[in-house]
């Protein structure tokens, strides 16, 4: 009896140990995956030109990924710009100045905001964005637009980021020490220049943090974008263009790209490159944290 | 002195106007989906598959896309779970305070949950290249199952870190063994912050559109065998949405609002399950 019970316990060690370097080692795995599924497109085109070039005409065995990247980055560009004050504010005012009852009762709100389902963001952008662009933003700078732009794909986004870098700034605004503000506001400063000149020059690394978290959410977000961008594989010249960001590049061609030679290839070296980009954001931001976190301690 | 309060006065009215503003485009987005899903949600829409073809019917519901991702989703977390509790359990348990291992996994599962869900959703197509599998439930079920993998452990981990100490050793004085202190010990103690967790990440699998576009496929057909595609609620939303027929949007606007509820009764069961039961959990 005893040794049953002694076996079982090793056994149930190493299943779980098993498990856990699974787990610890799945972003290596995924990455391994992908980079295998995108040689053969690294073989016969060289990895620069993939990047650089603007032509995308996987029948003719090209694939310029330029401006797709470009489109990418246009969008996320324009959503961190919308997002970063709007949430800096947000997260500033629960953490420092609302009351208990109000910061009790806009936190799960927050939180409810990041758990809808981005196709859900997708049709609000089609509905409420879109027309607002097309019929009333365009007009107004004498231009035409289809309202499909990177304007709608940045504000749809800035939408989904707002939860992110509020909740991260909210922790990292909770690890400031509250003697630090009363000492300040002891020597006669407002509220606000301690807010300004004590909080948040002690939070910057975790508040950077939270922007680039927000950042790489915004990067890789799929179908929310792919449903107000407008799709043109062209680079966007102002923020009325249509754009074709590089997740919506992979979902929207996942039909045809196993008859085309390479094309399957083309895009998975597409998701490698999302994983990444997306893993150096991470990855830094991360261990910014991680020191705020043992610095409270 | 002047000039300062000026600017105190300036800075609060910015930052409420921000959070109103944020508040605002939550309500925005629940009563537009709410406006528009509500007249298209009849008791055929929800009791029957769309008749025709899901992008050119103009007849029938969207019972398919409402089973599948139940199934999809299910499974993924069952799955999920058996994949997260042990990891969670080995982290806490069985290893050594403060080891090196358990702290890189920690910090690479942390960083797991950044990856994009469109980049599981094509690393589980190469998975099931490798193995040959078409487009089906099976595939999905692994897709989504290693999306919601680190959401799942992360918040089960915090739950089983906060069990004390002194609880397992007090079990370990009277004979028991580190998996018979797991599992009777340490699973019961933090029950209600697993099942939290466990919804939570439900709740990620069953919104997630861009990991089973590639791997489970979208059908008619409420899915007879693991190895058949399925239907999921927000493909079904992506794909009837693109359509010019009004009638077929309709059943994009119902799945969207059936979705939308869904995640509103997670939401709010997870907020229920962790306020009344942990008043009864030894602390």
């Amino acid at each position: 009896m005893h040794l049953i019970r002694g076996l079982q316990d090793k056994l149930a060690r190493i299943s779980m140990l098993a498990l856990a370097l699974f787990a610890g080692l799945l972003v290596f795995l995924m990455a391994f995956g992908l980079f295998l599924r995108s040689r053969p497109i690294l073989d016969s085109i060289p990895l620069m030109e993939l990047l650089l070039s603007s032509s995308w005409h996987p029948l003719k065995g090209e694939f310029g990924l330029f401006p797709f990247l470009t489109g990418t980055v246009w969008v996320t560009g324009v959503s961190i710009v919308i997002a970063v004050p709007f949430s800096l504010l947000c997260a500033m005012y629960l953490a420092e100045y609302a009351p208990v009852s109000i910061r009790e009762w806009v936190k799960p709100l927050v939180d409810l905001l990041a758990g809808i389902p981005s196709v859900v963001y997708g049709i609000c952008g089609v509905l409420i964005i879109i027309p607002l662009i097309k019929d009333h933003l365009a007009p107004l700078f004498g231009s035409f637009s289809t309202g499909y732009s990177v304007l709608a794909g940045g504000v749809v986004l800035a939408v989904m980021v707002f939860p992110i870098i509020i909740h991260v700034c909210l922790e990292v605004f909770a690890s400031v020490p509250y003697e630090v503000r009363e000492a300040s506001l002891a020597l006669g400063a407002t509220r606000w220049q301690t807010t300004k000149k004590v909080v948040l020059r002690k939070a910057m690394p975790g508040i950077l943090a939270a922007f680039v978290l927000g950042l790489s959410r915004a990067f890789g977000e799929t179908m929310a974008v792919l449903m107000v961008a407008g799709n043109v594989a062209r680079v966007p010249r102002s923020l009325l263009d249509p754009a074709y960001p590089l997740p919506a590049l992979i979902a929207n061609n996942y039909g045809e790209m196993m008859s085309v030679p390479l094309y399957d290839s083309a895009l998975l070296l597409a998701s490698l490159l999302l994983l990444v980009v997306v893993l150096f954001f991470n990855v830094l931001s991360r261990l910014v944290l991680i020191r705020i976190e043992r610095g409270i301690q | 002195m002047k000039l300062r309060t000026v600017e105190e006065k300036l800075f609060q009215l910015l930052m409420i106007a921000a959070t109103i503003l944020i508040v605002t485009s939550l309500v925005v987005i629940l009563v537009t989906v709410l406006v528009k899903g509500l007249p298209a949600l009849r008791l055929s829409m929800i009791t029957q598959i769309p008749k025709g073809g899901f992008y050119l019917g103009k007849e029938g519901g969207i019972l398919n896309a409402i089973l599948g991702s139940f199934y999809l989703a299910g499974g993924a977390t069952i799955l999920a779970i058996l994949i997260s509790l042990p990891i969670v359990i080995y982290f806490n348990v069985y290893a050594s305070k403060g080891s090196v291992f358990v702290n890189l996994c920690r910090f690479s599962l942390d960083v797991l949950w950044g990856v994009p869900s469109i980049v599981f959703g094509a690393f589980g197509f190469t998975i099931m290249l490798f193995f040959g599998l078409r487009a089906s439930l099976l595939g999905g079920i692994i897709a989504v199952a290693l999306l919601i993998l680190p959401v799942m452990s992360r918040a089960m981990d915090e739950v089983v870190k906060m069990v004390p100490r002194d609880l397992l050793n007090a079990s370990y004085s009277l004979g028991a063994t580190r998996l018979e202190t797991s599992v009777k010990v340490v699973v019961r103690q933090a029950l209600p912050g697993i099942l939290t967790a466990v919804l939570i990440a439900f709740g990620r699998g069953i919104g997630d559109a861009a990991s089973v576009i590639f791997t489970a496929g979208f059908t008619d057909a409420i899915p007879t065998s693991l190895m058949r595609p399925a239907a999921t609620l927000p493909l079904a939303i992506f794909f009837q949405l693109g359509t010019p027929f009004p009638e077929v949007q309709e059943r994009a606007y119902a799945s969207a609002l059936v979705l939308t509820i869904m995640i509103l009764v997670i939401s709010i069961v997870s907020r229920i399950l962790t306020r009344s039961f942990t008043k009864h959990v030894i602390k």
